[in-house]
């Protein structure tokens, strides 16, 4: 039976953690012998045949502007329905917030057994085992789904996008849109920014930095780099920076191929929401600081004397 | 106006993780117990909160665990709340939790109903949504602000590159984070009233688990800083372009 893979996009654009989802289910289905097909719901503005390159059969389209919001009943009913229409017995998810708005209501309706942040192909040799992260980072579970129909939703930045370049059927699906019981009543986007958990590079500043007036140059090298910005608890506590950019096990967990600390020290408590990124960088001028024993390149030192420098070594390199 | 906290209990986030037996158990040994911080901070110092504002306000908790998460309960009765109810089971299955909770939720139609949005030990942020599936409710996930006004709920919630705000009628399953409430530290009073409070004990319904874990594992250790001088910045560009590959 086919993996099915819910696609989702924000105003009608796919983005890098929708890609991974298709990439994820295109290769679960090569490694099972089945095919893979995708499920979008709502307007898009992109073509939906382009997602084959991704590796998926065929893209089922719930057109359908009431889906241009997520509410949480009315999408997993949706997806819900296009499972039993597809026949498919594994539903893909990306551990976004929409998938953590999505998965697991729809994994209750179908009595689905769900693994969220999943950081590997599932090893399928003797039953259906997912590896996942636990204990905010610091440890993998091997799970075993014992369900027929199985839900798993992928970590963000874990799983990289692999492109074939064929192209999907697009096929559109007619289900049954039910009354909405939420109302939106105001939406707030933040708009140019990169978004911090679907950031490849993210730049962040803690208490070393004494002052929110510092920050022009912490952004500077953010953007040198294409990197989203983000701060430690203290950071966000204090007011100097919004709390939505503050990571650490109550904030934002991130996982992004780059994280550099600027003055943090790395209490384990931010370090829980940071140690799933691949390479960590951190400059602080105490040498004793707890982050260098999780970093994998350090400079000890000025920081107001090191990331002005590091911006201009960086625009370099990029030629700019 | 009704309503029931889910709560979990955690290891302590300082806490060393290890495992037992081939890997397949979590060493519990030397953990220092807590109420999931999501659980405690967010959605239940807020559902504390509107019960302030409104003393006809019944708050229960509920926490799927054996006997020895009742310090823990007796923790959160501290901060508040009237009653807590503990069904007596252990497993790590989200739709197990869920299946349980839901069925002391439909017994005691409760008009709201908050978790944390996830546990940081299972990090599965997936019981709240199973909850309101089993229900029929709405969900609501990772809110950021909550308000009641009559039967109604307005909620901010974190969304793909933003945030929206939801209105919705009650009864709802919403999962909270940061920004919620505050965390509170229990008084010597609550602490005192904490030990006359109903803590109900109540056995499993029948239910399956639709997953299980096999095994652990610990992620490799870092092969170990690479220090480069602080004089010497290109050197680090050059290491994070030729040998990390990551700019």
């Amino acid at each position: 039976m086919p993996v099915l893979i819910f696609a989702d996009h924000a105003d009608g654009h796919f983005k890098k953690s929708s890609y991974e989802a298709l990439s994820y289910g295109a290769k679960l289905a090569e490694q099972l012998g089945t095919t893979s097909d995708a499920v979008v719901l709502g307007t898009a503005k992109e073509d939906l045949s382009s997602l084959g390159q991704y590796g998926v059969r065929k893209v089922y389209h719930i057109n359908n502007a009431s889906f241009d919001t997520v509410d949480a009943q009315l999408y997993a009913a949706a997806i819900t329905e296009a499972v039993q229409k597809t026949g498919a017995d594994i539903i893909i998810f990306s551990h976004n917030q929409t998938g953590r708005a999505v998965a697991s209501v729809v994994a209750a309706k179908l009595k689905a057994g769900i693994v969220t942040g999943a950081v590997a192909l599932p090893n399928t040799s003797n039953g259906f085992v997912v590896r996942k992260t636990v204990f905010s980072g610091k440890a993998f579970a091997n799970v075993e789904i014992t369900s027929p129909i199985k839900v798993v939703s992928i970590n963000p930045n874990s799983f990289s996008v692999q492109s074939t370049g064929g192209s999907a059927e697009v096929s559109p699906l007619e289900i049954t849109v039910g009354t909405p019981k939420v109302k939106i009543t105001a939406v707030n986007k933040v708009s140019g920014e990169v978004p911090l958990t679907e950031a490849d590079i993210v730049v962040s500043g803690g208490r070393g930095l004494k002052g929110p007036e510092n920050w022009g140059m912490l952004e500077d090298l953010a953007h040198s780099l294409h990197a989203a910005t983000a701060c430690s608890r203290p950071v966000a506590d204090s007011g100097w920076r919004p709390h939505h950019e503050h990571v650490g096990q109550t904030g934002i967990q991130v996982s992004p191929n780059l994280y550099i600390a600027l003055g943090i020290s790395g209490a384990i408590q931010h370090l829980a929401g940071v140690n799933r990124s691949k390479v960590i960088v951190v400059i602080n001028k105490d040498p004793e600081a707890p982050f260098f024993k999780a970093a994998d390149y350090g400079i000890v030192g000025d920081i107001f004397e090191i990331v002005p420098k590091l911006t201009e070594e960086i625009k370099k390199l990029k030629g700019e | 106006m009704k309503i029931l906290v889910c709560i979990s209990k955690t290891p302590d986030t300082t806490s060393k993780i290890a495992f037992k037996n081939g890997n397949t158990q979590f060493e519990e040994a030397g953990v220092q117990w807590i109420i999931n911080p999501y659980d405690e901070w967010y959605a239940f110092v807020r559902a504390i909160e509107l019960k302030e504002k409104d003393p006809a306000t019944i708050l229960h908790l509920v926490t799927v665990g054996t006997p020895d998460a009742d310090p823990i309960i007796r923790k959160a009765l501290a901060l508040g709340g009237d009653e807590a109810i503990r069904i007596n089971a252990t497993s790590d299955d989200s739709y197990f939790i869920a299946a349980q909770i839901a069925e002391v939720a439909k017994s005691g139609s409760y008009d709201l109903i908050l978790t944390g949005k996830e546990t940081i030990d299972y990090n599965a942020s997936s019981v709240g949504g199973i909850i309101a599936a089993l229900l029929d409710t709405p969900f609501i996930s990772l809110a950021t602000k909550l308000e009641l006004n009559g039967t109604t709920a307005t909620v901010t919630r974190e969304i793909e590159g933003g945030e929206e705000v939801n209105e919705v009628s009650l009864p709802v399953v919403i999962s909270c984070q940061k920004g919620v409430a505050e965390q509170r530290i229990p008084n010597m009073r609550g602490i005192m009233a904490a030990r006359t409070k109903p803590l109900k004990v109540v056995e499993p319904a029948a239910i399956d688990s639709l997953t299980k874990i096999v095994s652990y594992e610990l992620p490799p250790a870092k092969a170990g800083v690479k220090l480069v001088a602080a004089d010497n910045v290109g050197e680090l560009v050059r290491l994070l372009h030729e040998e990390a590959r990551v700019i």
